[in-house]
């Protein structure tokens, strides 16, 4: 037996919807089977991770809180892949984000009006649009990879924020705890249905909606698609990589560092030494679950958020790693990418000993 | 002291060597690996684990090396089999090398670690300077320069060689000529993820013998850009490495010399930045990057039939 593929007449438009379903059915066994290895009853093992977090409203709550910055960033690093930019240090540009909208309420703590909020938003955003621009500008004046430079930036810009809450803007009564100082009711993200949650979620969605109109209905959008498949025919259509490049870089920048202010400001409330599990990165495995689409992002963003939760649930309950959370995300990424060659591929069966007519067809 | 800085830019360099020699070979080949981080934190768990469970540094490198290259096989299967997008199977490996290696590690954590002894010759390990920098390093610092003679030799003076290149340049063309364009890649992606094995172990069994989370802390992505620092040449590889194996032992020696008044984390940072000017400097020069890249990095190949 040998696997051969076939390539589909033309893209299938069923199989895009149905390789992430496939994927993550596929990802629920192998976690299923992590569970059994590790000693433990795979049912109840899935049961905690991924069910039992969705039963109760704190704990749905929380999972939407952890999915808004996942949708947020998301949402950019799909423009910059569907336009063939590899961003890949979100998480700096998380980083910065935040620095750059904490910048306010550490430096200036008694400036508290109605317009704090906003602008520490308006600051964040600009700061992660910032750094993100750095890879863009590389790439577009000197042919640099944007992969490696976008992803070393995210190392510098943990080093600064380490820097930053350890040195100058620690809080002067903190006891040398490396922390700064908590932020003013002017400076928070107001919670919204008295949980978990706040403005953030809505803010995020809305975001999210506008851009998937943008995408879909838009000349900017076809420019997006267009540059991505096909650069030379968008640069007869007069579209311009490079300008596209900084577009896409900075708009995934912006809302990187949007999602860090919020996650700061309306989560944590002050600066600390790591203020990111990792979001930039998951959002990649989001940006992909999410077929490159906003819409798509919500939905995945809450999967991958519910790996978050999960792998805490199961570790409260069952005494296995919340490691275990990164392992499956890991995983639910590699089965998405290989269900999506049946996007473009059917998969045949060829015995070795059959002539090659008889091939069977699955 | 010099002496000291040396024996440290040695040790430090060497992993950066050795994953950066493997990934030249993979690319070599036409394919784009950007798992070389997760394939070398994979080899720093394992040959961590399997040294302190089995109390063997030998057997702790073994198993790193077949941790490597089972995850490149799994990044192999897909990239070539399946046709998945390279930069993006790549990035799922690093994704899922980072977390497995936390699931896996957390028993380990703290646990004292085994170093992997140095070899020590009669007579010329003796001498001074000379026989503690070139005679009394652990057998890896060798093995990573044999590498690299090894690879510059089999690329360029032998049919292997050859038929590497013209996969990686003309994949079409290697294909028609009777070639098994996705044997020869497949090869060398398992290649890749040896050597990213290795590096990873050199980490956790010499380097700093010990596990601690993330303790690769992006020297795979920093053996990616010493791919394209040396225009896809071995040789110039070590030139790379060792570079910024002195960068980054910057640091710790500066620190040890009480350099206070620049902040830790703005040294610890300049191997980052360090990388970033190198790939600028490098990129600019469009006739030096564009003469030996490989002609198909990254292009997908599907077999007619």
């Amino acid at each position: 037996m040998r696997l051969e593929l076939v390539k589909r007449k033309e893209r299938s438009q069923k199989m895009a919807l149905l390789s992430p379903i496939i994927a993550i059915g596929l990802t629920a066994l192998a976690a299923a089977l992590i569970f059994a290895i590790s000693g433990h009853n795979p049912l109840v093992g899935l049961y905690k991770f991924f069910v039992e977090p969705l039963t109760q409203e704190w704990s749905l709550q929380a999972t939407i809180a952890k999915a808004t910055p996942l949708v947020l960033i998301g949402c950019g690093l799909a423009v910059c892949y569907l336009s063939n930019n590899w961003n890949i240090g979100a998480e700096g540009q998380f980083v910065v984000g935040a620095l750059f909208g904490s910048a306010l309420p550490i430096l200036l703590p008694e400036f508290e009006s109605g317009a704090t909020l906003p602008l520490m938003l308006i600051f964040g955003a600009v700061g992660g649009a910032l750094w993100a621009l750095i890879p863009a500008v590389l790439k577009n004046w000197f042919n640099t990879n944007e992969i490696l430079t976008s992803l070393m930036l995210v190392y510098v810009a943990s080093l600064a924020l380490d820097y930053l809450v350890r040195g100058p803007w620690r809080d002067p009564d903190g006891y040398n705890f490396p922390e700064s100082r908590m932020f003013s009711d002017a400076a928070t993200v107001p919670d919204v249905f008295g949980g978990a949650m706040s403005l953030s979620t809505p803010i995020t969605i809305v975001i999210a909606l506008i851009l998937a109109v943008v995408l879909a209905k838009t000349l900017k959008g076809f420019e997006i698609r267009v540059m991505g498949e096909s650069p030379r025919a968008g640069s007869f259509a007069g579209f311009s990589a490079k300008r596209l490049t900084l577009f896409s870089f900075a708009l995934a920048g912006g809302l990187a560092g949007l999602a860090g202010t919020m996650e700061v400001s309306g989560g944590l409330n002050q600066l600390l030494p790591t203020i990111s599990p990792g979001y930039g990165f998951t959002a990649i495995i989001v940006a992909f679950l999410g077929r490159l689409n906003p819409i798509g992002i919500i939905i995945a963003g809450f999967v991958l958020a519910l790996s978050y939760i999960g792998g805490e649930a199961v570790q409260s309950a069952m005494g296995v790693s919340n490691k275990i959370a990164s392992v499956i995300q890991g995983l639910l990424l590699f089965f998405v990418l290989a269900c999506d060659t049946l996007i473009l591929y059917r998969i045949r069966f060829v015995s070795h000993h059959a002539p090659a007519g008889e091939a069977s067809h699955v | 002291m010099f002496e000291a800085v040396l024996l440290t830019v040695i040790t430090a360099a060497t992993p950066l060597l050795i994953a950066a020699v493997g990934e030249l070979v993979v690319e070599r080949s036409g394919v784009l690996n950007l798992g070389v981080e997760g394939m070398m934190i994979m080899g720093a768990v394992v040959g961590f684990a399997v040294a302190n469970q089995t109390g063997s540094g030998t057997l702790g490198v073994v198993a790193a090396i077949a941790a490597g290259m089972a995850m490149s096989a799994l990044f192999g299967f897909l990239v070539l089999f399946l046709v998945a997008n390279q930069v993006a199977t790549g990035l799922a490996l690093t994704i899922l090398g980072i977390g497995f290696s936390g699931l896996i590690g957390e028993a380990f954590i703290g646990v004292p670690g085994l170093r992997i002894p140095s070899l020590y010759i009669p007579g010329l390990s003796d001498i001074p300077f000379i026989g503690p920098v070139f005679f009394q390093q652990d057998a890896i610092v060798y093995l990573g320069f044999a590498l690299v003679a090894g690879v510059a030799y089999t690329l360029f003076r032998t049919r292997l060689g050859l038929v590497l290149r013209a996969v990686g340049d003309n994949h079409a063309s290697a294909h028609a000529l009777g070639y098994s364009v996705i044997k020869v890649r497949f090869l060398a992606v398992l290649f890749g993820g040896a050597c990213a094995g290795l590096a990873g172990a050199y980490m956790s069994l010499a380097y700093t013998p010990q596990w601690v989370e993330n303790m690769t802390a992006g020297r795979g992505w920093i053996a990616l850009a010493l791919v394209v620092f040396s225009s896809w040449l071995p040789l110039r590889v070590v030139a790379g490495a060792y570079l910024f194996g002195a960068v980054s032992v910057l640091n710790l020696h500066a620190q040890a010399h009480e350099m206070v008044n620049i902040p830790s984390q703005l040294l610890s940072s300049l191997p980052y930045l360090a990388t970033i000017l190198v790939l600028v400097l490098i990129s600019a020069n469009r006739r030096l990057t564009l003469v030996n890249t490989p002609a198909c990095l990254g292009k997908p190949f599907v077999p007619d039939r």
